[in-house]
């Protein structure tokens, strides 16, 4: 059953088309004589020619190559792979939405405006934020958009030798490279012993060069940050600004609200916590919400309403500008709406709800089994360290390609960093509990298989359409694309 | 009601799993925030509405918008109408594509690895280069990554922009470079073109990139002989910011010497949506490839020498290397990329060439009647290549305004972002436009006083 698939460039045949254009209407002229022929390309043009059926066929094929949520049980953690509700997708491809022009005047694009401004008030109830902007296009967009904001605030009131942004090791993995790109140094600050952030460190490493800290809450240990209200305190007596990476943000709708843990800026994931799908890597959609006084610092334009009208507020001397062509992810944010208008304030409670007894739940089933070494209620995630496996010959990534044989996706493996041999698992709020119960039965298959033979699981898997792929050669010898004459 | 049914959990489950788990209630799971952060309210959010229910209301609102199937376009300005082949909402609406994460578990996700394979290919075709991302967010942060491409190839802090490329772009890599401490500069603009001239005068040997876009946001055709040349010996970077779409037609940026191209691959069959999703398109000689931000699929083979697709060169990406990664860039815009891919297939070389030359002869005959109107001037000379700015004779606001009661999206007004031309619009004229619809157009603005 293992076959490797055709490239849709060996699929090619010259003559071939997938699409057949009507004939130019307007009387033509040379090419020559609109265009420099000096400017015209020279060099020949090699993409594929296939017929429609060719293509559809190709990659359907590839399709039934790939496992998404629709295929089964998704519990990669920190990226909260809920069910993909079916009417955002089709209330996102309305023309209404999917056929506008970002330009249009706006007395063409009150629809979209009212539902820019319907999601906005609804972002900002969910996350007591006072303002957001919906430019940024996915979350790690989001967290450099808030840094920017931050940075545009100290900027503002002269205060320049902020350059640090304090980071825990339980963080979003994004987090240190976004610091870079906001051209801060990342200062790393520790967890205790129980996988919380240092309290103490944390205080030591606050000073008056801290732009802000970052933190996950509740963290990828899926722990939510006790101390929080003295953090905050510590961060703003020192001048500091909190940010929070809303990665996480499905563990506690409807109990806990950023902005009232003394956040000052935040992101939200909404093709997480909001359903919309991921896409094979986006697209993606992360909103940043402020406090008051970040609000003048926020990119332009922000969406107005006075009286029955909607309109662009382009007018913040201070905005940090731009970080998107136009307005973001903007079809991502309908199918975001969507799902808030059919959950509603108690819908979205109860799927942090679910999400959060789903973890816990699936985490009491598993420590029968597996090493939890942060062995207290945790919130939407939870991680196992598979250090006492690997040392029997398969650990965290052999254990993820035995789930790929059992037809589920495995967990995050190898994050976060202070677990070694980490599998962060999150269930989510869509899973059932025979669901749950499945994944726990094949993790104890697993386990044994480790006991029992070590050596067959760390070389799996074996079901899968291909074999454990060879990431090293991939890396020595790079081939980043088809070339003809390879063949 | 609402979307509980999202939610398979019935009370019975949840019993027996608090049970299992230890807990008496639910409330002893959220023990751990401290009382004075809980929320002590329910939130205050519109009711839940039942699906039939919240189609009527996205139904209403996307009713009150226009839109191409309702208008006739004539914006662009990076965003344009071009026909849409059906087979790629197909493609892109299988859920084992749009419901999957980005594939960190390659053996289950050779589909999603394989296509992107296959788009990085098509880019490359298309450009020139050696090798592309799997995708950026969009035109503008492909335009500011490059830009800080070159600073890192070249361990340089400056920039030159030219002013013709889109204002778009240009906020967000001001943005982008001001944050980072990165400095740049403007190359001003001589009759609609970059003003080569003053690009070598700025040109010293402290500038990592020169980004320059073609065609140019005013849809012409910028002089590109010589210019690689002339940055190269200054050991500076060449950033091209391309039309996709135009590439059948001139000279591939890696003809005239480009090191990086990045650019907007919307009119790649993507819907307009509003300005987003959009595609951010980024590729580079082989040499630049570990400056390269985000996802790239390679080539490689499991035990068996079966060949497959892997995520690869990971050292360069913000999971591995932290704060030293190229990019914070984590999720792109891969359903997109994949779409851009399908509709690459089915054009082939000869469909794109035809789309191409469609944008170009209708862009001419619209050009030459609208400026053979009384008060309607073309502002630049040169080639468009499927738009161009004309002056017209009052205020862009209330022409578009009358434009719409015969349901026709006018041009985009250039003053906000070239105070120096008034009354100056930008029209656009792609391959779906007729000659009716064009000549409509035509007539509509002869008869506006």
């Amino acid at each position: 059953m293992r076959k490797s698939k055709a490239l849709i460039f060996e699929m090619s045949r010259s003559g071939r088309r997938g699409y057949s254009l009507p004939s130019c209407d307007v009387p033509e002229k040379l090419v020559d004589e609109l265009l420099p022929r000096k400017m015209q390309r020279s060099e020949p043009l090699e993409l594929p020619e296939l017929s429609e059926v060719d293509i559809i066929r190709h990659f359907t094929e590839l399709s039934t190559r790939n496992f998404g949520v629709d295929t089964g049980f998704y519990p990669l953690g920190s990226c909260t792979m809920k069910y993909n509700p079916k009417v955002n997708e089709d209330a996102a491809v309305l023309p209404g939405f999917a056929l506008m022009h970002p330009c249009q005047p706006l007395e063409t694009v009150q629809g979209a405006l009212e539902l820019l401004y319907n999601m906005e008030r609804g972002l900002k109830e969910l996350t007591a934020m006072d303002r957001f902007t919906m430019q940024p296009a996915a979350g790690a967009h989001g967290e450099l958009t808030g840094l920017m904001i931050i940075q545009a605030y100290h900027r503002h009131r002269g205060d320049h030798k902020r350059n640090k942004v304090l980071i825990p090791l339980s963080a979003h993995g994004t987090n240190p490279a976004t610091v870079s790109m906001a051209g801060y140094e990342v200062v790393q600050v520790p967890c205790d012993d129980r996988g919380l952030v240092d309290l103490e460190a944390l205080k030591e490493a606050v000073d008056d060069t801290t732009a802000a800290l970052m933190l996950t809450n509740p963290s990828t240990l899926g722990l939510f940050e006790e101390e929080i209200i003295p953090m905050a305190k510590a961060v703003h007596e020192a001048g500091g600004l909190l940010y929070y990476d809303g990665a996480n943000l499905n563990a506690i709708m409807g109990y806990a609200r950023p902005g009232d843990m003394g956040f000052d800026v935040v992101h939200l994931n909404i093709h997480k916590t909001l359903s919309t799908p991921h896409g094979g890597g986006g697209p993606g959609g992360g909103p940043v919400g402020v406090k008051e006084r970040l609000i003048p610092f926020l990119p332009v334009p922000l969406v107005d309403k006075k009286g029955d009208e909607y309109s662009f507020d382009y007018d913040l001397p201070n905005s940090i500008g731009k970080v998107h062509s136009f307005y973001g992810n903007f079809g991502v944010a309908v199918k975001a709406y969507t799902y808030m208008r059919m959950m509603g304030a108690e819908g979205l409670k109860q799927a942090s709800t679910d999400a959060v007894i789903n973890a816990n739940y699936l985490m009491s089933l598993l420590k029968k089994i597996y090493h939890v070494p942060y062995d207290r209620i945790c919130k939407h995630e939870f991680v196992v360290s598979a250090k006492p496996e690997k040392k029997k010959g398969a650990g965290a990534g052999d254990i993820a390609k035995a789930l790929l044989d059992r037809n589920f996706h495995p967990p995050t493996v190898y994050f976060p960093l202070i677990v070694e041999e980490a599998l962060m698992i999150e269930p989510t709020d869509t899973e059932a509990k025979e669901t749950i119960d499945a994944f726990a039965t094949v993790m104890e298959q697993i386990s044994k298989d480790i006991d029992e033979d070590a050596e067959k699981v760390a070389h799996g898997p074996y079901n899968t359409v291909v074999g454990r792929l060879d990431e090293v050669r991939a890396a020595r010898s790079p081939v980043l694309r088809w070339e003809k004459d390879k063949d | 009601m609402g979307g509980k049914h999202y939610l398979p959990l019935t009370d019975q489950d949840r019993k027996e799993m608090l049970a299992t788990i230890g807990v008496k209630s639910v409330e002893d799971l959220f023990s751990d925030i401290p009382q004075q952060v809980r929320l002590q309210r329910e939130m205050d959010l519109p009711p839940a509405l039942a699906e039939s229910e919240v189609l009527k209301h996205l139904n209403s609102l996307a009713a009150k918008n226009k839109h191409f199937n309702n208008c006739v376009s004539f914006m662009g300005a990076g965003v344009y109408d071009h026909f849409i082949p059906s087979l790629i909402k197909h493609i892109t609406g299988r859920s084992e594509f749009y419901t999957c994460y980005t594939p960190y578990q390659p053996e289950i996700s050779q589909g999603i690895l394989q296509a992107i394979f296959e788009y990085q290919t098509m880019i490359c075709q298309l450009t020139g280069m050696d090798v592309a991302n799997a995708s950026m967010y969009d035109g503008g942060t492909a335009v500011a990554e490059g830009a800080i491409m070159g600073c890192g190839a070249t361990r340089r802090s400056k920039a030159l922009v030219s002013s013709s490329v889109s204002p778009f772009y240009r906020q967000v890599l001001k943005n982008y470079f001001n944050s980072r401490g990165l400095d740049l500069e403007e190359i001003p603009l001589k009759d609609g073109h970059t003003d080569l001239d003053e690009l070598e005068k700025k040109l010293g040997d402290d500038v990592a990139s020169v980004i320059l876009q073609q065609p140019n946001f005013f849809g012409l055709i910028e002089e590109m002989d010589g210019v690689a040349d002339l940055v190269h010996n200054h050991k500076a970077v060449l950033v091209v910011s391309a039309d996709p779409l135009s590439l059948p037609l001139l000279s591939a940026p890696a003809g005239y010497g480009a090191d990086i191209v990045v650019g907007e691959g919307q009119a790649l069959g993507v819907p307009a949506s509003f300005g987003g999703p959009l595609l951010g398109i980024m590729a580079a000689r082989s040499k630049f490839v570990r400056q390269l931000p985000g996802r790239i699929a390679g080539e490689t083979v499991d035990s068996e020498e079966n060949r497959g697709y892997v995520l690869t060169l990971q050292t360069r990406e913000q999971h591995i290397r932290r704060e030293k990664a190229a990019s914070n860039i984590c999720s792109n815009q891969a359903l997109v990329a994949l779409g851009a891919s399908v509709y690459l297939a089915a054009m082939g070389p000869q469909g794109m060439r035809e789309v191409a030359e469609q944008c170009l002869q209708k862009a001419a005959y619209a050009r030459e009647s609208i400026t053979a109107l009384e008060g309607y001037e073309s502002v630049f000379p040169g080639a468009p290549f499927k738009e161009f700015a004309v002056t017209v004779p009052g205020n862009p606001a209330e022409l578009n305004k009358k434009l719409l009661e015969k349901n026709v999206l006018g041009g985009v007004d250039l003053n906000p972002f070239y105070p120096e031309l008034k009354n100056t619009m930008l029209f656009a004229v792609t391959e779906k436009r007729t000659r009716e619809e064009i000549d409509t157009l035509v007539r509509e603005l002869e008869g506006w006083k």
